[in-house]
């Protein structure tokens, strides 16, 4: 079953601060993505990538074409669609996986995790038990849990941000460089979560530079030419 | 879409107010749904504060509708509603954040009073509950119990601007206006007041409306972003969208004029 499909998508940037350029990054831009399946994106530095992940999180918006999402089995064009509706199928449906933690000034390492599980109404207790169950998996130590993340090392916020990523268990995941400032020891484990997630039937589209972690959670890889994939 | 709302809880069409041969507000219409926060942002002069004036009803407008749906469903034009009406409503089901807290406050009652007033003014007269509720407030808004007889003048700034934030949320509005409620504050204070709102938002699920030239505060507190200049709203849409892929002339240029949000 399609969870992700993206048609003739055009996305153009006009820089209105330098005269009006427009600088055309996608194309006519074309894939879909079954559940189960992890496809990596794949092409040199400005071929879109980011751009077009960012598109179907519903971060970008595109000038033309379609992205249609499966969010309650139904097929929503996250493109057109309303704001908070945007905000709904990003809530249960779509988790999106940055190299960099956003992090709220005050808030524990801990509810920071839990908070999208919270957000779909688990509990706090449930949340904050899954939320850890997470952390202890990717190594991060139980004192800082209590601790808001904003000193913290770069690889430790970016496997918090992984485990906030997986926390709520969504059928559709977007990772971006999911594993750029990561060890060894915890590629691996993030590599295990991610093929874990995807043998559950979860739909993942990634971007990865390190070759390694791309052959070892890829399914399908995606190449992107300098203006996206010809339909 | 299943578990989303049918109707907004507010809907503004074509709003127009000038003060003489000035567009405060031209033409603005937009819907608010329940639990959204919705920032608007924009320069100073760029019709912001005249327009959240103008949707409490603070401001007669020259045209355009303010359509509110109250607690009991039914639909009220707040642009032409009646003064009583629109008092009521301001007391119970609204809220209103100025961004100095001595405006939003009464300076001469004690905190506890500060709190309880809205409570008062519907007719909760016993002291006790009016007491513990009081207290249970100021502990919501982490400010100590013992200052519940101290008069607001002998607070910090922070603690002034989360006593006003209490006084308003006391009778559980169901959409709260802010008016650049972090402005003025010290950082490391507005990023306390922030996280609180942000908490408290959500725990109550209320509507907000929050006024900001503060691109970060809009980014943490707003679900969705309306840029205003010169009193028209030139670009609207998700908080990210707008900010991470502004799409305007002038949404470009706010957004790249800040260090980084």
């Amino acid at each position: 079953m399609d969870m992700i499909r993206v048609e003739n998508l055009d996305k153009t940037f006009t820089l209105h601060l330098r005269g009006g350029i427009a600088l055309p990054v996608l194309r006519n831009t074309g894939f879909s993505v079954d559940a189960g399946e992890c496809v990596t994106l794949h092409g040199p530095s400005g071929a879109g990538k980011s751009t077009l992940l960012r598109s179907i999180y519903g971060n970008y918006r595109p000038q033309a074409g379609r992205i249609l999402i499966c969010h309650d089995g139904e097929m929503v064009d996250i493109v057109h669609a309303q704001p908070r509706v945007v905000l709904e199928i990003r809530k249960r449906t779509l988790g999106y996986v940055t190299q960099f933690l956003r992090v709220i000034p005050r808030v524990p390492t801990l509810d920071i995790v839990a908070e999208p599980l919270l957000a779909r109404g688990a509990g706090l207790q449930a949340s904050r038990a899954r939320a850890a169950e997470l952390l202890t998996r990717l190594q991060i130590a139980e004192k800082m849990w209590d601790l808001p993340p904003a000193t913290f090392s770069g690889g430790e916020q970016q496997r918090i941000n992984i485990a906030r990523g997986f926390c709520a268990d969504y059928p559709i995941l977007l990772l971006d460089e999911p594993t750029a400032s990561l060890d060894e020891a915890n590629r691996k484990i993030v590599i295990n979560l991610i093929d874990d997630a995807r043998q559950r039937g979860t739909a993942i589209v990634a971007i990865v530079h390190d070759a390694d972690t791309r052959a070892a959670i890829t399914t399908r890889l995606l190449p992107l030419p300098s203006h996206g994939v010809a339909a | 879409m299943t578990n989303l709302d049918q109707t907004p809880l507010l809907s503004v069409e074509a709003l127009n107010k000038s003060f003489g041969r000035q567009m405060a507000c031209r033409d603005v219409s937009f819907e608010l749904w329940p639990g959204e926060v919705l920032g608007i942002v924009g320069e100073s002069g760029s019709g912001k504060s005249t327009l959240l004036n103008a949707i409490a009803g603070r401001l007669a407008v020259d045209s355009g509708k303010v359509l509110y749906r109250t607690g009991s469903n039914d639909i009220i034009d707040l642009a032409s509603a009646s003064e009583a009406q629109r008092r009521h409503l301001m007391r119970t089901e609204w809220g209103f954040v100025q961004q100095h807290a001595r405006d939003g406050l009464r300076m001469t009652f004690s905190a506890g009073a500060n709190i309880g007033e809205r409570l008062m003014a519907l007719g909760d007269k016993h002291y006790g509950t009016l007491r513990d509720t009081a207290l249970d407030w100021l502990q919501a808004v982490e400010i100590a119990p013992e200052r519940i007889d101290d008069l607001p003048r002998t607070f910090s700034g922070g603690m002034q601007q989360r006593l006003q934030i209490a006084r308003n949320l006391v009778t559980r509005p169901r959409i709260v206006l802010m008016d650049e409620p972090t402005g003025g504050l010290d950082v490391s204070v507005q990023a306390r007041l922030l996280d609180l709102i942000r908490r408290l938002v959500q725990e109550h699920n209320v509507a907000c409306i929050v006024v900001t030239h503060d691109l970060g505060v809009a980014r943490l507190l707003a679900h969705r972003l309306m840029v205003m200049r010169r009193g028209q709203v030139v670009e609207a849409g998700l908080t990210d969208q707008l900010l991470d892929d502004p799409q305007h002339a002038y949404t470009q240029l706010l957004v790249s004029s800040v260090l980084s949000v």
